[in-house]
């Protein structure tokens, strides 16, 4: 618990939370601060980038083995199997309907990008490098539990159900290819590749990480500040019980994988966050009748922060305990 | 100097929708139309702004086009079918223009 407690103190301690929660601040202080849309979003591709091409290097460098195709297709059954488990968990603890209840549970079988990232800096900065390949792990994350949310809808209430734009648009979304992309190249060209470009994708990592935080900080506050009226007492709890359902999934399935500490780590941090950019889409094409106030002010607003500040530091330091010795 | 009646459709409607709205257009024939990002905004579920947004899926855009009356009633058919269950508002216009082969 010792542990636990000094990694959480660590941890909020850094720049990366501080500019996350000093973008809060300023949200609820109804602060003129704002972040041009082309800015925001060239900094998440450049987080995409970075983190795909380090994630290349680093598996050519440290070899492909089994663990890599076991982890992508736990990874997937995780996404796929994870709205089922929060769809319940949703009828049970909330008055949501069905539509908005599989809409927020898909969410949830989805990944942060963001969250991953930030759990990838803390790791790095302990010595605790994850496997290279958990970049892949995240892609592949991205889409299952989107499908898993739609049938929940077409077998239960009728949704629109999906087409081929549809489908098209969530394998083939701006962040997975570019993170695949870069994953490749990275793999391709190697540690060679990476020192060609390490003064512009490692060194100021952080710092773009940082404005990136600011921005997301700003963004959920916002959206807490407009929306937290859409979010009773069931709902508001739901969002910060579901990550640890989804890390504690992520710790047995680490376990079983033999990852190493930070791997693990990484793989609870996947399945306890939620998606704020793929699945909203994906949703307000399938799912227009679901309340989009509900799913991103709790993924984004609830769940992000508490991943964010008590949730990384948590799943870092119960990995070092299981996946340690 | 001579001027045509025509009608000016705008159509405010999701980022995340303008892709199957102008296929729906280019199918009913209307060739010719522009895409307006729309800065933010309020309405049913409050205030929004186009700045800090993460995802697609909040964005607004504006599509406007303008045509013949007599095509009127088959375009408003087909962007319906977009519009129906989507956050969507669909104004038309009389309006004047000066080369009615155009549109």
């Amino acid at each position: 618990m010792g542990e636990i407690l000094a990694l959480a103190a660590d941890n909020l301690l850094s720049p990366l939370i501080l500019f996350f929660v000093l973008g809060l601040a300023a949200a609820f202080a109804r602060s003129d601060l704002t972040f041009p849309e082309a800015a925001a979003k060239a900094m998440s591709i450049y987080l995409l980038f970075a983190i795909g091409f380090k994630g290349g290097a680093s598996v050519v460098a440290h070899g492909i083995d089994g663990g890599l195709i076991l982890s992508l297709l736990a990874g997937a059954l995780l996404s796929a199997l994870i709205p089922f488990i929060a769809y319940a968990l949703l009828r049970v603890m909330t008055n949501l309907s069905t539509i908005d209840a599989a809409a927020v549970a898909g969410h949830y079988g989805s990944i942060s990008i963001v969250t991953f990232v930030a759990c990838s800096t803390a790791l790095t900065g302990r010595g605790l490098d994850p496997e290279g390949y958990m970049v892949a792990v995240a892609a592949i994350m991205e889409a299952p539990a989107i499908l898993s949310a739609l049938w929940l809808v077409s077998r239960r209430a009728g949704g629109s159900g999906m087409d081929g734009d549809l489908l098209r648009e969530i394998l083939l979304n701006g962040s997975i290819v570019l993170l695949i992309g870069s994953f490749l190249i990275g793999g391709i060209t190697g540690d060679e590749g990476l020192e060609k470009i390490a003064s512009f994708i490692v060194a100021p990592f952080q710092g773009v990480l940082c404005l990136f935080l600011l921005d997301m900080g700003l963004v959920a506050g916002r959206g807490l500040r407009e929306s937290g009226k859409y979010l009773n007492r069931g709902v508001f709890i739901f969002g910060m019980i579901m990550p640890l359902v989804g890390a504690i999934l992520g710790l047995v399935i680490g376990l079983l994988l033999g990852l190493s500490v930070g791997g693990v780590a990484l793989f609870m941090t996947l399945c306890a966050s939620a998606s704020y950019i793929a699945v909203p889409a994906a949703m307000r094409v399938a799912l227009p009748e679901a309340n989009p106030s509900i799913y991103l002010t709790l993924s984004l607003g609830i769940t992000f922060p508490f991943n964010l500040t008590i949730g990384i530091p948590t799943y870092i330091a119960v990995a070092s305990i299981f996946a340690g010795g | 100097m001579q001027t045509h009646k025509a009608k000016r459709v705008v159509i405010t409607i999701e980022a995340i929708m303008q892709k199957r709205l102008t296929d729906i257009l280019e199918g009913a024939g209307v060739t010719g139309y522009s895409i307006l990002p729309v800065l933010g905004g309020s309405g049913r579920s409050g205030a929004w702004s186009r700045e800090g947004q993460v995802s697609r899926a909040s964005g607004m855009v504006q599509v406007i086009c303008i045509i013949k009356p007599e095509r009127l009633d088959g375009l408003l058919e087909a962007v319906f079918k977009v519009v129906d269950k989507h956050i969507g508002v669909v104004t038309i216009a009389d309006v004047e223009v000066l080369r009615a082969e155009r549109f």
